[in-house]
């Protein structure tokens, strides 16, 4: 594939808070219909990629190109126009659901801005007609879709916040996905689950990959997860990129093994 | 005496102890003037601060009793209280008997309480306990609806009931439109009562300066007062939530302000008077009409009455309250409503959502706003008359209270709250003086032992499945 | 120039007043991230327990002023320091990790509680103070116009600068200091490393409103009359200032008060005193939108 495909193009990215360089100089490209994973040792700088990426930080050095129906300048953008136009969706370390609204609520919330345009800016939707009742009704089918495939229907009227915490992640992805994404940010989405959750989690994500045809781009600890369904790594640590490419020829890199591993010489020799 | 004793006698009296040191010179010496030259000189009250502190040493004792679930010591206590208060005893001041009486009862009540939780909670979890609740739910509204729009043609309909009526309905009102700010938006607005002025004086000056109508001037009040919104708003919408409160307590102040300084277009603090009252369909509700003009006793061929203004306005304000009740509630299960209440919930999540956050909240502010205009213009056709003294930052503070104490969201809270907050002191005149205190009070119990209000249950704005019916799960 | 000499010492007197309350504002802000908005009442029931003293001090008949003056003072800090220390026991400790506009919205509560109940006990009428300090120093006169500073103005100043240089020592150099400064980086760690969180704060409240009683004494002894209603605006005033020097600052306190009484003096003596407020409320509002982290405030960086 050539460089002008890859979905998402990280050039010489750079994130300094004051004196702290959290992110020095990164490059990487993730393509579509792939799952790309950042992995690193803790205080790697992942979540600050994607900080960057989703426009919660400002780089302060470094290019984000994005090209989903046309091509956009993500370092450029505000906050919430790369989540709207750009169609970048995320999900978070420490899930942030809207704990007091109900499931259904919450994906139909993901789903805001094609909702709007639908209510003519709730001018339709409140003289009641009829052509925001079909949008309406069609955003419900996609959310109902959507909780089959992580199983929750039964759980549509609940408060989110009173699901368990396996289930508040794959919610959390689902909304995410209503946003009709081109690329999904996946911030440690195994975090905290269970072995057979993290078998489900990994079904899901291959099947938003090979179903749905969106590209990945994922951070993660779990190395297990990372090794069985990525496409393509890229390794972090103290906020440069030490190494990238197929699982299997990440796994054996030096460098990484001496980031993950040794903690002096004798840890890298060892 | 055992060491548990001991530990609760000593809390007791360090509450005492403290609530002796804040009453010791607020309290205990009361400054009143003595002629011009002399300045002040005392009232000493050192003997009535004695008795409430002995009251709180007791009512505390009690208190801890009844959480430590000695159930039959803290009645005990409670019940002497109780009897001191409602004795014929000589306290030094009827306030004294109050103050002891209201303790005793606060001990009775807290000791009686985990009873009377685990009864209700038992009733509410029987069947037909369910089918009342849903029951109830379902009607309370309409039943509190219903008894609203007949009010006026029942005997109860005197002078001062309607007035009341409509002092009420517009605090409905006002609460109503700020809850869309506050409860379902989550932005606290201390300045909404500057909203509220822009709406009275756009009809004050429109209807003094070039003759307008109300009905002609009501839309137009809501406008201006939404674009002050906007305009406001824009700016300020970005800041957290406590900054917020700050910088539109600021804006309440400055358009307050404004119109007191700004004499050649408001009149300064003496206000505009001559108001013209609504009317309807070109009938004024007047003894005798101005030239040109009929009066309703006219139009409608009965004789004149004063009440009939009144319940006309009663019923302007039961209509505009009604419509932005439906308003809020229609918006509320639209896509804008429900932004708003995941920006209350999450505001980083809305951004990664794609959500424009200052977009989101700045037509909630502008929606609030222009609520408050149109009652705004209303209250000056009732009042025929507006000054700055009306606007003053503690209408914005009861306004707010009404929102909190009835459940930030809830819309059927907001009514029992201002009825709660606005009738009661008025229907026991006595009580007005303690009024604000019980306000701020009731603010600070409110956030404590509920913070979602009287009313904390939220109904979902869309569903998956049918609601449960009474017995199912 | 004589008379823009005089506004100044007026300025920085009033400028004085204003930081000792910020101080309070910036150390709560700073510990528990709320805007204490009781503050102005405990500023007020400083005030009045102030003026109480005073009278108090005349049945006695402790003549001299510097012993009356000094024994109000101790006497208004510790008996105000009650006042902060149980309005934070009773409205905030309750609700810490209660949703976030919950502190704020008691802390409204209590300041119109605090109001009214000073209003019941005392009457709503002024109390006029009399005068306890008279006379002064005439630094120079020009264009007709004798530059003043009263005796008045340089006890305001005076004590101003002492408190704060005390207050400063505390921070940065007793154990107390520290455990507030810990608490304030991360309470949960702070705890967990055995600082006695509940007591620091509750300590933090108590320095806060002691200050605030030494501006209430000073206003009541400037100003010569006070009512139940003065905290609502000097209230309003002193966390313009606190945000204008930072808030979380405590030398930004002080800037900010300064300024903020060089912004209304100035304000009232060159352009129209109707609009003081206004001009300090548009400070307000123009500080928070544009730079609010004030002046000497630390960026926050925003956790995702």
């Amino acid at each position: 594939m050539t460089a002008d495909q890859a979905l998402i193009d990280v050039e010489h990215l750079t994130m300094r808070f004051g004196g702290l360089v959290a992110i020095d100089d990164v490059s990487f490209k993730a393509q579509p219909r792939q799952i790309t994973a950042i992995i690193g040792p803790n205080g790697a700088g992942k979540t600050t990629v994607f900080n960057c990426i989703t426009g919660f930080y400002k780089p302060t050095i470094g290019r984000l190109t994005l090209r989903g129906d046309r091509e956009y300048l993500l370092e450029r953008m505000l906050g919430h126009e790369i989540g709207q136009q750009a169609r970048v969706a995320r999900t978070f370390q420490n899930i942030r659901l809207f704990p007091g609204m109900t499931v259904l609520e919450n994906l139909m919330v993901a789903q805001h801005n094609k909702l709007m345009r639908a209510s003519g800016m709730s001018v339709f939707g409140l003289l009641g007609l009829n052509r925001y009742r079909v949008a309406e009704a069609a955003a419900v089918e996609k959310a109902r879709g959507w909780l089959e495939r992580i199983d929750l229907v039964v759980d549509a009227d609940r408060p989110a916040g009173e699901l368990p915490y396996g289930a508040q992640r794959r919610l959390e992805i689902a909304r995410a996905m209503c946003t009709e994404p081109c690329l999904l940010c996946l911030d440690e989405p195994a975090a905290g689950l269970n072995p057979r959750e993290s078998a489900e989690l990994n079904e899901l994500l291959v099947s938003i990959r090979d179903r749905d045809g969106i590209g990945v781009l994922l951070i993660e600890h779990d190395m297990s997860v990372v090794m069985r369904i990525s496409d393509h790594v890229v390794v972090l640590d103290y906020g440069r990129k030490i190494a990238e490419g197929v699982p299997d020829d990440v796994r054996r890199d030096p460098a990484v093994i001496h980031a993950y591993l040794g903690t002096g010489e004798e840890g890298a020799d060892a | 005496m055992t060491p548990r004793l001991f530990s609760l006698l000593k809390d007791a009296a360090l509450t005492a102890f403290v609530a002796a040191a804040l009453g010791l010179f607020i309290v205990g010496f009361r400054t009143v003037d003595v002629g011009s030259t002399k300045g002040l000189a005392f009232d000493y009250e050192l003997v009535d601060l004695a008795v409430a502190v002995v009251a709180i040493f007791v009512g505390r004792l009690g208190l801890s009793f009844a959480s430590d679930g000695q159930r039959w010591p803290a009645l005990v206590l409670g019940a002497v209280l109780g009897a001191v208060g409602a004795a014929p005893v000589r306290l030094p001041s009827t306030f004294l008997h109050w103050f002891v009486g209201l303790a005793g009862l606060l001990v009775i009540g807290r000791s009686l309480w985990p009873s009377a939780e685990r009864a209700f909670g038992q009733a509410r979890q029987s069947p037909q306990g369910r089918k009342l609740g849903v029951v109830g739910a379902r009607w309370l509204a309409w039943v509190l609806l219903a008894a609203a729009v007949i009010l006026p043609i029942t005997p109860l309909a005197d002078q001062k009931t309607m007035d009341l009526g409509v002092l009420i309905l517009t605090y409905v009102m006002l609460g109503w439109g700020l809850n869309i700010v506050v409860g379902l938006a989550g932005l606290l607005d201390l300045g909404y009562v500057a909203f509220y002025a822009v709406g009275a004086y756009s009809y004050a000056l429109l209807s003094t300066q070039w003759g307008l109508g109300f009905w002609a001037v009501l839309p137009l009040a809501g406008a201006f007062a939404a674009t002050f919104g906007l305009v406001l708003g824009f700016p300020v919408l970005r800041l957290r939530g406590d900054y917020l409160a700050i910088v539109t307590l600021g804006f309440g102040e400055i358009i307050r302000l404004v119109l007191i300084n700004w004499v050649d277009l408001t009149n300064g603090p003496a206000g505009i008077g001559g108001i013209p009252g609504p009317t309807l369909f070109g009938a004024v509700f007047a003894e005798n009409a101005p030239p040109g003009q009929k009066t309703f006793a006219e139009m409608m061929g009965v004789p004149f009455d004063g009440t009939q203004r009144l319940i006309f306005l009663y019923y302007i304000i039961l209509g505009l309250a009604l419509i932005t009740n439906l308003f809020a509630l229609r918006l509320r299960r639209l896509p804008v409503g429900r932004a708003w209440e995941a920006l209350r919930e999450d505001e980083i999540a809305c951004r990664a959502l794609g959500i424009n956050p200052t977009n989101t909240k700045l037509t909630a502010f502008a929606i609030g706003a222009m609520l408050a205009g149109f009652a705004g213009s209303f209250f000056a056709a009732k009042q025929r008359f507006v000054s700055p003294e009306s606007f003053v930052f503690i209408e914005s503070a009861i306004i707010l209270a009404i929102v909190v104490l009835g459940g930030m969201g809830s819309q059927i809270g907001v009514v029992l709250a201002a009825v709660l907050l606005i009738g009661l002191p008025e229907w026991f005149r006595e009580l007005g003086t303690y009024r604000m205190l019980a306000f701020g009070l009731a603010m600070v119990l409110i956030m404590i032992f509920r913070p979602r209000g009287l009313i904390a249950h939220r109904a979902p704005s869309l569903r998956l499945h049918e609601k449960p019916s009474g017995g199912g799960g | 120039m004589a008379y823009f000499s005089q506004q100044l010492i007026n300025a920085i007197t009033l400028g004085a007043v204003y930081g000792l309350i910020a101080i309070g504002y910036t150390m709560v802000y700073g510990i528990i991230g709320m805007i204490n908005f009781a503050h102005g009442e405990i500023f007020m029931i400083g005030a009045f327990i102030s003026l109480i003293g005073f009278i108090i001090c005349g049945l006695l008949g402790i003549g001299s002023a510097p012993v009356a003056i000094l024994l109000v003072l101790l006497m208004a800090m510790a008996f105000t320091a009650v006042y902060g220390w149980a309005v934070e026991r009773v409205a905030y400790r309750p609700l810490r990790g209660s949703f976030r506009l919950a502190p704020l919205i008691s802390a409204i509560g209590m300041s119109i509680s605090l109001q009214n109940y000073v209003q019941l006990t005392q009457g709503a009428r002024p109390k006029p103070g009399g005068q306890i300090v008279s006379g002064g120093y005439n630094l120079f006169s020009a264009d007709g116009f004798d530059v003043r500073v009263t005796w008045l103005q340089i006890i305001i100043v005076v004590v101003t600068v002492v408190l704060m240089a005390g207050f400063t020592w505390v921070i940065s150099r007793t154990p107390l200091g520290r455990q507030q400064r810990a608490c304030e980086q991360d309470m949960k760690m702070a705890a967990l490393l055995g600082v006695n969180v509940d007591r620091t704060i509750s300590l933090t409240f108590v320095m806060g409103a002691t200050l605030a009683a030494v501006a209430g004494m000073l206003f009541l002894m400037y100003y010569g009359v006070i009512d139940f209603f003065i905290g609502f605006l000097a209230g309003i005033k002193a966390f313009t200032a606190a945000v204008l020097g930072g808030i979380g600052s405590l030398p930004g306190a002080m800037l900010g008060g300064l300024l903020i009484g060089l912004i209304e003096v100035f304000w009232a003596g060159y352009f129209s005193s109707e609009y003081k407020d206004v001009a300090v409320f548009g400070i307000l509002v123009l500080v928070l939108i544009f730079r609010p982290t004030g002046l000497l405030g630390k960026p926050e960086i925003e956790k995702v």
